[in-house]
């Protein structure tokens, strides 16, 4: 009965093990939130729905073709000239009586759009059109919107559209977020985001 | 130098290193949890383009992911080199996405189901024209809601 007893297993290389085990997961963690433009899609039509008429003078079209090439209202662009182009035709505000505009700070070209509301962006590209293109316009009209946006959500309300986008989604905001839902809604429709997809042609 | 001797005695002990590995654990049980592992092997090419504008996509289980590109080179001899379709694991049709959208709100609760968002995560070199056939299927399937999954950074970068 000389049993002995076993002996103690020496626990000092346990941190080491575990700091190797740490270490992997560091590494290997993403914590990755995805993140891009968001859009919504038009529900499908009925094929014998007659299109509105539209006033072409409230009508952006760009039109990207198959070599990459921006072409707005048929003529050739710069990308970085489109959000200062998107800008001046929605801010426009060419429209007298109803369809006046008071908040513009446009022109107030009669030839070209009437009022935000009315002002629509056609975005037409190919079915050749490069996807990385297209987002980099995506990109520059939802752009010129934000812009306008903001600037009517600062003159209004005295914070920019973004950050009263934030401060809803922010669970420590602390103001009330119905009003603030509302004058979201009030600078919404002020610029609405009208932004027509053709479908590509061949 | 005796009165320095003297102290000794009264050293302080060695700080304990016997509650390190506890602390490592509890450090390591976090990123365990916290690690999402990738959810779809990726078979394709997938270099996102860039862009400023965006929104994030918080509730990730509320997102179907639709991704497209080039065949990456382990499986461009089977699959071709012309941009694909991949829906989980797999190369897919343009018809599949209807299918794979309708399994997606079938395994989700009911009320989720208008918060469902697709999120496009397509190649920078692909075709509008594949890009045009899933936005046409998600429409007649009314996933309406969709989001263009983007890198940060300039949109003008995305034209060489």
């Amino acid at each position: 009965m000389a049993r002995r007893s076993a002996p103690e297993v020496n626990a000092g290389s346990m941190a080491d093990i575990a700091f190797l085990l740490l270490i992997f997961f560091l590494v290997t963690t993403t914590i990755e939130t995805d993140s891009g433009i968001s859009r919504k899609l038009p529900p499908p039509q009925e094929d014998n729905v007659e299109p509105p008429v539209l006033k072409q003078k409230n009508i952006f079209v760009v039109e990207l073709n198959k070599n990459n090439d921006l072409l707005v209202e048929e003529a050739p662009m710069e990308l970085k000239d489109l959000r200062e182009a998107a800008i001046k035709f929605l801010d426009n505000g060419g429209g007298t009586g109803d369809e006046a505009c008071k908040f513009c700070q446009g022109d107030r070209d009669p030839s070209s759009s009437d009022n935000p509301t009315k002002a629509v962006i056609s975005l037409r590209n190919n079915r050749e059109t490069n996807y990385q293109t297209y987002i980099a316009v995506q990109n520059e009209l939802v752009a010129a919107y934000t812009t306008l946006r903001n600037r009517e959500a600062q003159r209004l309300f005295g914070k920019t559209f973004v950050e009263m986008e934030k401060n809803l989604k922010d669970v420590n905001y602390t103001g009330s977020k119905v009003s603030l839902k509302e004058d979201i809604k009030t600078i919404q429709f002020m610029f609405p985001e009208k932004l027509s997809e053709a479908e590509p042609k061949k | 130098m005796s009165k320095f001797n003297k102290k000794k005695s009264g050293e302080l002990p060695a700080i304990s290193t016997a509650s390190l590995p506890d602390i490592v654990f509890m450090l390591l049980f976090f990123f365990m949890v916290a690690t999402v592992m990738r959810q779809n092997t990726l078979m394709i090419e997938n270099k996102l383009p860039q862009a400023d504008q965006i929104e994030k996509l918080d509730k990730k289980d509320l997102v179907m992911y639709i991704y497209a590109g080039k065949p990456s080179s382990r499986y461009s001899a089977s699959a071709g080199n012309q941009a694909r379709i991949q829906l989980n694991d797999k190369f897919a049709e343009v018809a599949d996405i209807k299918a794979f959208i309708l399994a997606e709100r079938a395994a989700k609760r009911e009320e989720l189901v208008p918060f469902l968002t697709t999120a496009l995560k397509v190649d920078g070199n692909t075709n509008m024209g594949l890009v045009g056939d899933i936005k046409k299927e998600l429409r007649e399937v009314q996933a309406l809601k969709i989001n263009y999954t983007t890198r940060t950074g300039e949109a003008v970068n995305n034209i060489e």
